[in-house]
């Protein structure tokens, strides 16, 4: 074995451009295949971060204004949304309806500490808004039954309002400004890839007391239950939905424009869609190039053994049985592929490595950020095997064509050009 | 040492091409044989069968009491690696091999181990006089050289015979004395010796002549001059 390996690596040694042609189709196919691979996994990551961890099978409702007459009212009669409302959707709908909140869209509020300060949307919410937009609590708690029946002057603040308005210091317990009220820090959250979030919320019932709302919120959320798992599912839900409370908010059935739905299910699924779209584009991506790279490398070792069929034809004639020439050239297509597929993976997760500390986020503007490039890697196993795949194309396509000349007659082999 | 019976072989590209029709010959340990005939007579098609590069359709061939028929590959190589020596007209060395590494090849092929095959095949080369051209690859060396590395690649496994096919054939003539003078010196050392040329002043310095003609031997001349024509006169 020490013997073949020496008469390969000399035969490698001598033969460098030859070597290196077909190193260079192998690391190149290996390489590509990782980039174009990660690139794609990449631009599926950023899409797909964006959703963050909101909850999928929401259906949101929004008050809107009428536009049919119905049972003796006008038209252009303003929906207002109430409390109730929320309680009609968790009874009237138990058995489809996880559970149901509203919250309050108070605007931009100027929200300071001492002498910092940031102007940020603020919301009047329940504890059940976290789950529905995804928020994640660092430190404190969020609003909770008490806040909310003693209407307290509570905040939960994201994580990026806490680093600009105490610069590191502790939050929770103190008391922020909000529009020219006190209110005490009990929780600080964040969005997942959402970092530059500055959104406040305080409890509901403080919001409605505080900015004289009565029992009106600015819209309402509900989830669906796990019954509801499709869109088809969801659009009967919203559309018996839609009919039940028109009876109660005396809207007539015909009318689209009094109350708004926004089904984040049909948004999701939309996003799935898309997500679906990149992988399948990413894998044909992946399978053509790595058949370009298995072609390439075939080619050359075709080539190459054809080249050799006179040294071949030498060979047997001063001794070396068939055998013994397919073992050299598997070998050395072996330890080839081997070397520069190895060379090829480290260089491309290399790249889909640094693609990802330069690309890895991408920020947009007025506070929402937003992910073009999230962890455009390849999976490891994936690039392994991709690479063993070459590695065994490029000694296949070495293998046949060695066959064929150490079969050519040993008289011939040596007359060949 | 080598006996034929009735040797046929027929090659069948296109029109039926019948070059050898039923040879026999019988050729001796120790012997410096030489075939000649015009192009296409079938002399190199005799010499690649004796070799074990090619087969014959009909007929016998014993080499050294063994019967060669339907060997397979792997039997061909290893019988081709210990028993035979090759010389051809056109060198046949691998380009990218130094001339030690050409010479050792053949010991590769019998599981000898580097650092002792380059040793032998120094010492061959030495003997051929190409001991400070060891390193050098084919290409930087002239016809001459090249051959007598062919020669020491032939001799390294101390092979029973050596076949040369047209061993002065790419060279000139000061330099054909050379070669020559090199394969007389080895079968006077008891090497059997088979040579295929169409020089008859090659031949002149052969023990044996095989006169082959349309696939067929002409007639088997015994070189009664050979002690007269030293190897350093002129081939004419």
């Amino acid at each position: 074995m020490i013997s073949l390996l020496q008469e390969i690596l000399s035969t490698i040694r001598r033969n460098k451009m030859r070597t290196f042609l077909t190193g260079f189709a192998v690391a190149w196919g290996i390489f590509m295949l990782i980039v174009l691979l990660g690139a794609g996994n990449g631009l599926k990551n950023g899409f797909t971060s964006n959703w963050g961890d909101e909850l999928v099978n929401v259906v949101m409702v929004f008050g809107g204004r009428t536009n049919v007459p119905y049972a003796g009212l006008p038209s252009k009669r303003q929906i207002v949304l109430y409390n109730q409302d929320v309680d009609f959707a968790e009874t009237e709908f138990s058995g489809e309806v996880g559970f149901a909140t509203a919250r309050t869209n108070l605007g931009s509020k100027n929200i300071s500490f001492g002498a910092e300060y940031i102007n940020s949307s603020v919301y009047g919410a329940t504890a059940d808004i976290m789950m529905i937009n995804g928020l994640k609590l660092d430190e404190g708690r969020f609003i909770n039954y008490p806040d909310l029946k003693e209407k307290r002057k509570t905040t939960v603040l994201s994580k990026k309002a806490v680093e600009i308005l105490f610069k590191g210091a502790q939050a929770i317990g103190k008391h922020v400004n909000i529009d020219g009220n006190m209110y005490l820090v009990t929780g600080i959250y964040h969005v997942e890839n959402r970092q530059d979030q500055t959104t406040a919320y305080i409890p509901l019932t403080t919001s409605q007391a505080i900015y004289s709302m009565g029992h009106r919120v600015s819209n309402m959320a509900f989830t669906l239950s796990e019954k509801i798992d499709n869109l088809e599912g969801s659009n009967d839900f919203i559309h018996r939905y839609k009919n039940r409370v028109g009876q109660f908010k005396q809207i007539s059935p015909n009318d689209n424009g009094a109350l708004w739905y926004w089904n984040r299910f049909e948004n999701y699924l939309q996003m799935a869609g898309v997500s679906r779209f990149i992988n399948i584009a990413v894998w044909i991506i992946g399978i053509f190039t790595l058949l370009s790279g298995i072609v390439g490398v075939s080619n050359i070792m075709l080539v190459t053994v054809r080249e050799r069929t006179r040294e071949f034809g030498i060979r047997k004639a001063i001794g070396a049985s068939p055998a013994s020439i397919l073992r050299l050239v598997v070998i050395e297509s072996i330890i080839i592929t081997t070397i520069f597929g190895y060379i090829g993976l480290v260089c491309g997760v290399g790249i889909t490595e640094l693609m990802s500390g330069m690309f890895g986020k991408s920020a947009g503007s007025a506070g929402i950020s937003m992910n073009v490039f999230v962890n455009p890697t390849v999976d490891l196993n994936v690039a392994i095997q991709a690479t063993v795949l070459l590695i065994v194309a490029g000694t296949m396509a070495g293998f046949f064509p060695a066959l064929k000349a150490v079969r050519i007659k040993t008289i011939t082999a040596l007359n060949s050009k | 040492m080598i006996r034929l019976e009735n040797i046929n072989k027929t090659y069948y590209t296109g029109t039926p091409l019948h070059v050898l029709k039923g040879i026999d010959l019988h050729i001796e340990k120790g012997e410096f044989v030489s075939i000649m005939g015009a192009s296409g007579s079938g002399k190199s098609t005799l010499l690649n069968i004796l070799g074990i590069l090619d087969t014959y359709d009909t007929g016998k061939y014993y080499l050294n009491g063994t019967f060669i028929d339907n060997l397979t590959e792997t039997r061909s190589s290893s019988y081709r690696n210990k028993l035979i020596g090759f010389v051809f007209q056109s060198f046949n060395l691998i380009s990218f091999k130094n001339a030690l590494e050409n010479v050792a090849l053949p010991l590769y092929y019998q599981k000898v181990g580097r650092r002792t095959r380059n040793k032998i095949a120094l010492e061959y080369l030495d003997k051929l006089g190409l001991k400070e051209w060891a390193h050098h690859m084919p290409a930087e060396l002239s016809g001459g050289q090249k051959q007598r590395v062919a020669i020491a690649r032939a001799l390294i496994t101390k092979p029973h015979m050596i076949l040369a096919d047209e061993p002065t054939g790419a060279l000139d003539s000061k330099t054909s004395l050379e070669v020559i003078k090199i394969l007389r010196d080895i079968n006077r050392e008891g090497m059997t010796m088979i040579i295929v040329t169409h020089e008859s002043g090659i031949a002149n310095k052969t023990d044996k002549i095989i006169h082959l003609s349309d696939g067929v031997i002409d007639r088997i001349e015994k070189n009664t001059h050979k002690k007269k024509s030293s190897p350093d006169s002129e081939i004419k």
